[in-house]
């Protein structure tokens, strides 16, 4: 009903607007209008800004959560819509969708234990899908203190965090958790809001990051860039190949270049537990949808026009604000599908 | 200076329709909220029909919603903050009317009406950097080694000292409401005839006698309509209680323990709720709170009545 209510609203704005396509058909166009995820929202901001100094082309980018978004370039009142979690091949063929990753970011576990340095406690994937089952209830449990020899572990209660309100960042932790627990899959799976077994829930990264940092002998996940902020002791994850890895920014991408993008069609890809020594398990990445018939081809070409911009000269503004971009072989990837999958009208391919 | 015949009969008849008119689009508004949540609701409760109301389950992933979680949140924390509400603004709006020296008047009259005006997400901010802390290390400990072993009301006070939680909630929604409460309170006791109270005095009643026999029958319908209002605040405030209460879709025993509200849980799950039933039953929950409104305003309605007639004929 509110989605209804929306697009109606949608409607007359888009129709009061309406000169402002149709002159700029005839010339350039002047503005490029998205919606969705809130996630990639400050990068996304801050591509605006400086290509609208470069260019005089502004974004208007609404950030609305992901399912709005998706609502919204369904009902084609916005020229590109966002997306935390990428659309199912099925889905995106039947509202003639196409969908490409656009930044990464990763999902980090964080605790507040005294006594416990940053990146000092290692924690195997199942002993987290554990906790987070309310399975293992005290710090110093025998199968946390055998993953951390030499570690003095406080004879706490865990008190599990986790989101409250629907997120892509959810999505992202519990497909993880899904993967890598059998009962995790069965009993709770994997959604942007789930039925969380035990625990509290914070709105927001930072509703999670300020109960985490509240409470002792708690554990939350947050997005990277707000561990990095408020200094919490983030885990170490065992990733597929094995091996102990700390989050950062080379662990996140080396997770990205190892995913079989090629492989999945639609780019349907889900950058968590991915191959890799030096892979973050927890890793995702936040797509762009954009209508496979494009009734505007100056508008589509401005929005591919925008994008191939921040794919090459967004990447440093990007990890200022702890995000991920791409890696280059991801890239040319997606721009050859831009090719081969957006049409306009007539049927002729919007780019190059 | 009295308008001549028929102009001022013209313009009696638009002010009146005028009036109706106003009347009319608040009656329309209310059937359309009601409308437009019955049709939005509609697939839940033709899936789950009364199973909505008594299920506490409420599983996005599985698509299972549940209710009962929500609505016991939503009447717990409200009844908690009435009841820390209704007698602290009971005693400010004393206080100002009857015993507070002249010149203290205004000040406090002010400093009310300011915290009436401050927005809910900064009583939430505040309950959670500020109270919910202070609350969790050194309130709650002491309430569970102190009502938490009682016998029966016991187990509503045990539990880890969170600081997050229904309590907390309920507290700070009290805190929330005081100030609206009171000043409605403040008015409505400031409109009492002087010459009723001074009686009162002059044969000899106590201040408390005087509010009781005087002041409170004669404001009692305004008194219940504020009550009213506070608590239909208490019900649907979203972001305050969103901070502070944990949002858990759990049934606890315990008040210190995480839960959720009806308000809250649309406020977190509105937009990332994908799928028809989801949606669908987010607005159940939505309608579930227009019933429960209209049952308390019910309630208030029937006390005022049954109160009416025990006062015997007016003459």
């Amino acid at each position: 009903m509110k989605g209804k209510l929306l697009i109606c609203l949608m409607l007359v704005v888009a129709a009061l607007l309406g000169m402002q396509p149709n002159l700029a058909e005839a010339g350039k166009v002047k503005s490029i209008s998205g919606a969705g995820a809130t996630f990639p929202y400050p990068v996304y901001a801050k591509w605006a800004a400086a290509y609208y100094k470069l260019t005089g082309i502004k974004l208007n980018y609404q950030s609305i959560g992901s399912g709005g978004g998706i609502k919204q370039i369904k009902a084609r009142t916005v020229d590109f819509g966002a997306s935390d979690a990428p659309l199912k091949p099925k889905e995106l063929e039947k509202w003639g969708l196409f969908q490409f990753p656009m930044i990464m970011g990763g999902v980090v576990p964080v605790v507040n234990l005294p006594g416990i340095k940053l990146g000092q406690l290692k924690i195997s994937n199942k002993t987290l899908a554990d906790i987070y089952l309310g399975k293992i209830t005290k710090w110093n449990d025998p199968v946390i203190s055998k993953e951390n020899p030499g570690t003095q572990l406080p004879s706490m209660n865990i008190t599990v965090v986790h989101r409250s309100d629907g997120s892509g960042t959810t999505w992202i932790f519990t497909n993880f958790l899904s993967k890598v627990s059998p009962e995790w899959k069965e009993r709770v799976g994997s959604a942007k809001a789930v039925a969380w077994p035990t625990g509290i829930g914070g709105k927001g990264n930072e509703g999670v990051a300020s109960y985490v940092k509240r409470i002792r002998g708690s554990i939350g996940y947050v997005e990277y860039a707000y561990a990095l902020q408020n200094k919490f002791a983030y885990i170490k994850l065992k990733n597929k190949a094995g091996s102990y890895v700390a989050p950062n920014m080379d662990t996140f991408q080396a997770a990205a270049a190892n995913a079989d993008w090629k492989g999945a069609k639609g780019f349907y890809m889900v950058l968590t537990d991915q191959p890799g020594r030096d892979s973050w398990p927890i890793t995702g990445a936040s797509f762009i949808l954009l209508q496979k018939v494009q009734d505007r081809r100056e508008v589509a070409r401005a929005v591919l026009s925008f994008f191939d911009w921040c794919y090459k000269n967004g990447q440093e503004m990007a990890k200022k604000l702890d995000y991920v971009p791409m890696p280059g072989n991801v890239v040319n990837l997606v721009e050859q599908a831009w090719k081969a999958a957006l049409k306009d009208k007539a049927g002729n391919p919007v780019w190059p | 200076m009295v308008r001549s015949g028929t102009r001022g009969r013209i313009l009696d008849v638009v002010f009146a329709s005028a009036t109706k008119a106003s009347a009319i689009f608040v009656l329309l508004i209310i059937v359309a909220i009601m409308l437009s949540l019955l049709i939005g609701a509609w697939p839940a409760l033709k899936r789950f029909g009364f199973y909505f109301v008594i299920s506490k389950e409420w599983n996005p992933v599985t698509e299972h919603f549940g209710a009962l979680v929500a609505i016991y949140g939503t009447i717990v924390t409200s009844i908690i903050a009435m009841l820390i509400g209704v007698p602290v603004s009971f005693g400010i709006a004393v206080f100002i009317t009857e015993l507070c020296p002249a010149w203290l008047k205004q000040p406090i009259a002010t400093a009310i009406e300011l915290l009436a005006a401050i927005p809910s997400i900064i009583y939430g901010m505040w309950g959670l950097f500020v109270f919910a802390p202070f609350f969790g290390d050194h309130v709650e400990p002491w309430l569970s080694n102190t009502l938490g072993r009682l016998p029966v009301i016991g187990p509503l006070f045990s539990g880890p000292p969170l600081g997050i939680g229904v309590l907390t909630a309920g507290i700070i929604l009290g805190i929330m409401i005081i100030p609206f409460m009171a000043s409605v309170f403040r008015d409505l006791f400031e409109v009492v005839p002087p010459v009723l109270k001074e009686s009162a005095y002059g044969i000899g009643a106590t201040t408390w006698e005087v509010i009781k026999k005087i002041v409170l029958p004669y404001t009692k319908i305004g008194v219940v309509g504020a009550i009213m209002l506070g608590l239909g605040r208490a019900l649907g405030e979203t972001m305050a209680v969103t901070f502070v209460i944990g949002n858990a879709d759990r049934l606890e025993t315990s008040l210190l323990m995480p839960g959720n509200t009806i308000s809250s849980s649309l406020a977190n799950q509105f937009t990332e709720a994908v799928g028809k039933l989801y949606t669908s039953s987010l607005i159940a929950l939505g309608l579930l709170l227009f019933i429960l409104t209209f049952i308390v305003l019910f309630v208030a309605k029937y006390l005022l009545v049954r109160l009416t007639l025990k006062e015997g004929v007016r003459t």
